[in-house]
């Protein structure tokens, strides 16, 4: 049995035109049996910030909590919200402070930063980072999820045309994936605005 | 370490609600060396007397000015060691987070760590309190930034001030002349005026130390050339 599917994930993140969106899906499994359909994976820590966790789901919950717990401190210490770079290294802090007794968990980090330029990374669950201009992927469905945003994804798509692309890439993945699924739950969040959507997809 | 006639705080309150170490610690400042500091609309100075022992010490060996960070430089008044042991820790301080956020670090959060660990020594057995104010001079995302940390660990920004043994004339000059919108250069002239102010002797490039920070966020301390080519202009 491998620790990493034991509850099935998909994670997805892409870049747009000065905004960004984040996906995942909605199963949560133990091993071939589906326990809940509304799981939440991504999760907001301010309004241009969001991580979406795959992976273990205790661990996904309490990595979750502890980063949020971090950035209400750095927010009432630095009178600021943290930057979405800053907010990576923090991750691949905390990540590799539990070398070796790691979360199991592959977080996919998605923000706008300065002058509102999107920022996305993914990291391994001991915290090496990935960063990428175009899209990220993580989860049970990696495989299939990089071959659909290879094909569909273009650079510089506008809100509409990105959430129409991110949703098509993921729905298409988890449905070559037994353990990922149940529809999707999609972030597009642009300067003034996040935008969230749940999606039916084949609900198996 | 482990008499336990010496293992309570020497800062225990007096019957008036004073910690009387501190005071004293505060006596230390104000008997040593004085040392100021500007911020002007594009940067900062900080500036200090630097009277040697003897004419035979080697002048150049002497560094009261010293980084805390490319962009964060700081002086002190009083003791020369508690001064270097504060300066290590900021330092680290400063280091451990960079490595974690990959960023530097504000100006506000280094004099807040750099207090607190001030305050620790005024709430600790067998420890006594540091014997030095600084100042920290930085330039970050928020502009530039002039900061006096004192020995009980309280930290207040300042658009000018001094430290030390001529603090109040220092104080009354710096509120004569300091101007909102005076531009690094003329802070620079200020800062020696001042210093002139209640200097024993003649006043040259060897006897100070002036240390600056622009828009271009590299703290600086001015070689002796540079010093004097400044003195040359205030004259």
């Amino acid at each position: 049995m491998q620790i990493f599917e034991y509850n099935g994930s998909a994670v997805v993140a892409m870049v747009g035109k000065n905004c960004f969106a984040i996906a995942s899906d909605r199963r949560l499994g133990v091993q071939l049996q589906t326990i809940a359909t509304d799981f939440q994976r991504i999760s907001k820590i301010h309004d241009h910030l969001f991580i979406g966790l795959s992976g273990l789901a205790t661990d996904v919950q309490t990595l979750y909590q502890r980063l949020v717990f971090r950035h209400k401190l750095y927010q009432l210490r630095e009178e600021r919200d943290m930057k979405p770079e800053t907010f990576a290294s923090l991750v691949s802090a905390i990540l590799y402070e539990k070398r070796f007794g790691p979360y199991l968990c592959q977080p996919v980090i998605a923000g706008l930063g300065d002058d509102n330029k999107p920022f996305i990374c993914t990291m391994d669950s001991i915290g090496a980072k990935e960063l990428a201009k175009d899209f990220v992927v993580s989860g049970t469905a990696s495989e299939s999820l990089y071959g659909a945003c290879e094909a569909m994804f273009k650079p510089d798509m506008e809100a509409e045309e990105l959430f129409e692309t991110i949703s098509q890439a993921l729905l298409s993945s988890v449905d070559r994936d037994c353990l990922s699924g149940w529809g999707g739950h999609v972030y597009v969040v642009t300067p003034n605005e996040i935008k969230e959507k749940i999606l039916k997809g084949r609900m198996d | 370490m482990g008499d336990s006639q010496y293992s309570f705080s020497l800062t225990t309150f007096s019957p008036s609600g004073k910690l009387v170490q501190i005071e004293h610690a505060l006596t230390a400042v104000g008997s040593g060396q004085t040392s100021l500091g500007l911020k002007a609309s594009n940067g900062v100075v900080i500036a200090t007397e630097k009277k040697l022992l003897s004419i035979l010490v080697d002048e150049a060996s002497v560094q009261k000015i010293q980084h805390l960070t490319p962009n964060i430089g700081t002086v002190y008044s009083g003791m020369g060691p508690d001064f270097r042991v504060l300066v290590r820790k900021s330092r680290k301080q400063a280091e451990q987070y960079l490595r974690l956020y990959k960023e530097p670090i504000p100006v506000t959060q280094l004099v807040r760590e750099t207090a607190t660990v001030m305050q620790e020594f005024t709430q600790s057995g067998g420890v006594r309190p540091f014997g030095v104010s600084l100042l920290v001079a930085g330039y970050d995302d928020k502009g530039p930034q002039l900061y006096q940390v004192d020995p009980s660990g309280s930290y207040f920004s300042w658009k000018a001030s001094a430290m030390g043994k001529n603090v109040s004339n220092a104080k009354t000059f710096l509120e004569k002349r300091y101007t909102e919108d005076m531009e690094l250069d003329d802070a620079i002239h200020t800062a020696i005026l001042t210093l002139k102010e209640g200097f024993e002797g003649e006043i040259s490039s060897k006897n100070i130390e002036i240390g600056k920070i622009g828009a271009d966020k590299v703290f600086r301390v001015l070689t002796p050339a540079e010093i004097d080519d400044y003195l040359a202009e205030v004259e």
